[in-house]
Formats: C-alpha cells, structure tokens, sequence
C-alpha cells in the first residue's frame, strides 16, 4: 500500500503536516505575546526604573500615600466579606437550578442574567436605588417601615458604603460562580446522591458529604477568578461611594488618570499583580489533592 | 396525610427560597428600567413610582442630547465591532487546534492562555496607555480594540476550543474520507456546527469590549466609549443622567445573556472543568 505512489495534493499534504497546529496558534501567541506578555514587562519596568535608573521611589510614594492603607484595606475586606457570602448564595441559586422540579429552568434563566453586567453600570443601579430619595426608601416607605428618607450612602457613616459596595458586587457577580458551580453539578453523577437518599441521607447530609467534596475543582476555580477579579473592584466603587472610599484598582487608575504618573500607578498594579498571584498560589496549596489520596 | 405534608414541605421550602433569589436579581433589574424610561419630574419626586404609570423617553433623551454621548456610544459599538472581528479571526484557529489536535506543547499552551486571567487588566492598561503614546495610536478606538483584544483573546481561545470539542472528530473525518480535503472538511462540516457555538462567543466578546471600562478611560481622552465617558462624567451628575446611563450600559449585556443562554454551557463546559 505504502509503495503505491499516490498524487500528492496540497490538501493531502495539509493533512500529514505536523506543523498545522502550531500554524494555528501562532497568531494567538504572537498577538498575546506583543499586547499581553510584553506590556507586563513594560509594568514592572515602569514600577522599578524612573529616569533610566533603578529605584524604589515609586513604591515608596505608594507606601507614604494616605490613600494607601484606606485603599489596600477596603480592596482586601472586599474579598473577605463578598466570596463567602456569594458562594452560599451561588451553590443555593445552582442546587434549585439543578434540581428536579417544575420551573427549575426559568429559575436558571432568571438567576444568570446579571452574569455580563459591568460594575459600573451594577454601581448606577445600586446607586439609583439606595440614594436618598431612591427606590430602596421610597418602598420602605410605601411599605410602612420608614416614615423619613434614611441616607444609606451617608459618606461620614464607612459601614453603609461598605454594605453598600457589597451588595451591588453580590448581586452582579454572583451569576458567574453560579455557573461554575452549576456545571461542576451536573458532572456528579446522579446515582451517588439517589444512593445516599436510599441509606437515608437527608438533605443537608448529602450537600456536605457527597456534593461538596464533588464540587472541590468548581469551587476551586470559581475561588481563583472570583478573588482576582474581586482585586479589579473600581467603577462600581466610584459610582457608590465617589470619592468617599478607594481600592487599589481606584488608586492606580487615579494615579494614571488624574496625576498623570504611570510610574506609581504602575506600582500600585504590580502591588495588585502579587497580590493576585499569592492569593491565587494559596488556593491552589489549599485545594491540593494529599498524596496519601492521590495513591487510591 | 401528614406524610403528604412532610413530602410537599421541602419542596414549597425550596420554590420560596427560588423565589425569594429571583426578586433579589430581577427588582433592581426592574427599577432601573424603570428609572431610565420615567419622565424629568418622576425622576425627582419623592417617593417615587413603582409601578409604569407614566412611562417616557425625556429621561434617555436627555441623556443622549448630552453633549458627545451619542459619539462615544457609537464608538463603543465601533471598538467591541473590532475587538470580536479581531479576537475571533485570531483566537479561532488557536481554539480549533486545541480542540482537534494532541501536539507537543498543546498543555502549555492551553494552561498559559488560562493563566492570562491571573494578569489583571489593571496592570495591562498603564503599560499600554504609555505604549500608545509612543506609537501615536493613543485616544484612539483602534487602541482601545488592541486592548480589548488582549482582553478578550484567551477568551475566545478556550470557548471556541470547548465549541469545536462538541463537533466530533469523526465527522471531519468522514468528509475526508468522501473526498473533502482537510480545509474544505473544516469549512463545510465542522464551521457549520460550530456556527451556534462561535456566534455565541462572539456576542460575548462584544459585551467584554462594551463593559469594559479600566483601559478605555486609561487609553483615550477626548475619543472616550460609552462606559469611560459616563465614569468621567459621572462626579455630580445629575439623577437622570445616572439612570440614564445604568440602564444604556446595562441592556445589552441582559439582552446578550437572554439571547444566548443555551450556548453558555457548551462555550464554559471546557474552561470550568
């Protein structure tokens, strides 16, 4: 067969050639190299050289700013606070979502729709609803519970603009863990919890002891994007608090926008960088599979 | 008779639960709808409407007659046109390849472009601002797409990789066995079927571009998008103009997911797993 000469095509060529896949890729690497690989390089040349010489001084005006401590400790509760919260609220909206009973997809349709909607345009709603007289009071009063409009955006009262921000990050982002957790659900297969139910397993015994330990590389990843774009919180701060509370995002945007000096604002993204990479390092460590494990 | 009460209880338990998170996602949803089509005066009484009584266009007009809006609303549309005519033309063949092909590497290349997310655009947005300036293409929508693009691109590699490993192989095969040659196979076998899959991604790149707003307002001044506009303006602007605006910049990011939401799992199937 092997000696039977055949026409060779170009497209038959196409066929064996090995090269194809690396032909395709290259547009993909080139293009993230230039506008990807390379302008983080740029970052941390911007962070560590003014005036063509190695220093620190960007990373101490950073330090010695006053927005520093304010805008390093809101970005982190941010984090603390909402990725909790949210992933009880994902795996509740996902476990109804995946359920059997009637109606289960229009909750899925209802529960994903804020999955594409921007912080900033989250912040203009939360803003419109919880301003002084916004709808948050205008119901309440409607309601009965309130007889005067309560200012819930109260610039001298730190905990509202907290609760606040929360709350407009809850309800945009909580969709996308949803997802994930939705699609890691549907990968358990159904006899496991239908065998549990048999030995009598009730509810709450089979999310903790089938469908979270099933769910452990969903919730893994949902951690990983959550807590790196939880770093990137800014125009759904801006729009709340305006200039009343700051992250670490706000203040390199600011310091690039406003003050016109890419080299701190450089310093403050790599500050977010590290941050990301060390965060995202200690769930992968905390997710590890333990080696007695790995041997089963 | 009590046991019927006890079967029924968890599951009314369960619909109130689902009803309750519904109202959570879809009041605010419905407020700023409601805010956005409300007349000038509406827009300033207190207490407010909440029910449609009396619906009108003032408040998005003036929103819109505001000086420069419609400019940078059409830029917007203009570079996340760009951004998915650029990602996809890209991203694609890299998505392909990963899906179709075991390649020395194809690991790498695959776990690298899921690392890019760990890179935030934060960090991107200030290199390129200064890059741009060099390159004389800053405040401009061809540097916001170049942007957008880094952006979105490790995005469409993986959703369009998930696209294709729901194509099976063997049909590809089959074609060219029959006669087909690899390219014509792809073209007309495997791009049909993976058409629902890309148009899905597509869209969902249009609304990365259109939401984004760290780099647009970093890399443009007068040329501003809809988003980076809004946030420049956003400082003591007036009520209408907030609803307004939360409300442009919201629909179609709602629209996209009505729209596309039995692709969603096949697009993420790949990355989530």
């Amino acid at each position: 067969m092997a000696t039977v000469a055949q026409p060779v095509t170009i497209g038959r060529r196409l066929r064996r050639w090995e090269g194809l896949p690396y032909a395709l890729i290259l547009p993909t690497v080139a293009y993230l190299g230039l506008f990807f690989a390379w302008p983080m390089v740029q970052a941390f040349g911007l962070a560590f050289r003014v005036d063509n010489e190695w220093t620190l001084g960007p990373f101490r005006t950073m330090v010695h700013d006053t927005n520093f401590r304010p805008a390093l400790t809101f970005t982190l509760l941010l984090v603390v606070v909402i990725v909790p919260i949210q992933f009880v609220l994902a795996l509740v909206m996902a476990l109804i979502a995946n359920s059997k009973l009637h109606g289960h997809g229009v909750f899925l349709a209802i529960f994903i729709l804020p999955l594409a909607i921007s912080d900033l345009a989250a912040g203009l709603v939360w803003q419109a609803i919880l301003t002084e007289r916004g709808y948050l009071n205008t119901f309440l009063t409607k309601v009965g519970i309130l007889d005067h409009e309560y200012i819930w955006l109260d610039p001298t009262k730190p905990r509202n603009l907290v609760i606040a921000v929360v709350v407009a990050e809850l309800w945009r982002s909580t969709a996308f863990v949803m997802v994930i957790f939705l699609a890691g659900l549907q990968g358990i297969p159904h006899e496991y919890t239908e065998a549990a139910e048999v030995f009598g397993a009730g509810f709450f015994q089979r999310v903790r002891q089938i469908i979270l330990p099933m769910l452990k590389p969903a919730i893994q990843v949902a951690l990983l994007f959550r807590i790196i774009f939880a770093f990137e919180a800014f125009a759904v701060v801006i729009a709340i608090t305006g200039r009343a509370k700051t992250t670490l995002a706000t203040e390199a945007w600011r310091w690039q926008a406003e003050y016109f000096d890419s080299h701190v604002a450089a310093a403050y993204s790599a500050l977010i960088l590290v941050l990301s990479l060390v965060s995202a390092g200690i769930v992968i460590w905390m997710f590890r599979t333990p080696k007695a494990q790995m041997m089963r | 008779m009590s046991a019927r009460v006890v079967s029924w209880l968890p599951k009314l338990l369960v619909y109130l639960v689902g009803i309750v998170l519904s109202l959570w996602v879809l009041a605010p949803l419905y407020v700023t709808t409601l805010a956005a089509f409300s007349s000038e005066e509406d827009v300033y009484k207190y207490p407010k409407e909440l029910l449609p009584r009396d619906l009108s266009t003032e408040t998005l007009s003036f929103f819109l007659n505001f000086a420069g809006m419609t400019d940078a609303l059409w830029r917007s549309v203009f570079v996340a046109l760009i951004t998915l005519a650029l990602s996809l033309a890209i991203g694609t063949p890299a998505g392909y390849a990963i899906a179709r092909f075991s390649f020395r590497g194809s690991d790498t290349v695959r776990l690298s472009v899921v690392a890019t997310r760990a890179f935030p655009i934060v960090i991107l947005s200030i290199p390129l601002a200064v890059i741009f300036i060099r390159w004389g293409i800053d405040d401009t929508i061809q540097g916001v797409a170049i942007a957008h693009t880094a952006l979105a691109l490790p995005f469409v590699v993986l959703t369009t990789a998930s696209v294709f490993a729901n194509v099976p192989a063997e049909l590809e095969e089959a074609a060219q066995t029959l006669g087909c040659s690899r390219a014509s196979a792809f073209i007309r076998v495997a791009l049909p079927l993976a058409l629902p899959g890309l148009a899905a991604s597509a869209i969902f790149v249009f609304i990365i571009s259109w939401n984004e707003v760290f780099a647009a307002s970093l890399l443009t001044l007068q040329n501003r998008t809809l988003p980076a506009e809004v946030l420049s303006l956003l400082e003591g602007a007036p009520l209408n103009f907030r609803f307004a605006g939360g409300f442009l910049l919201l629909a179609p990011s709602v629209i996209v997911i009505l729209l596309i939401r039995r692709y969603l799992f096949t697009m993420w199937g790949r990355v989530v797993r």
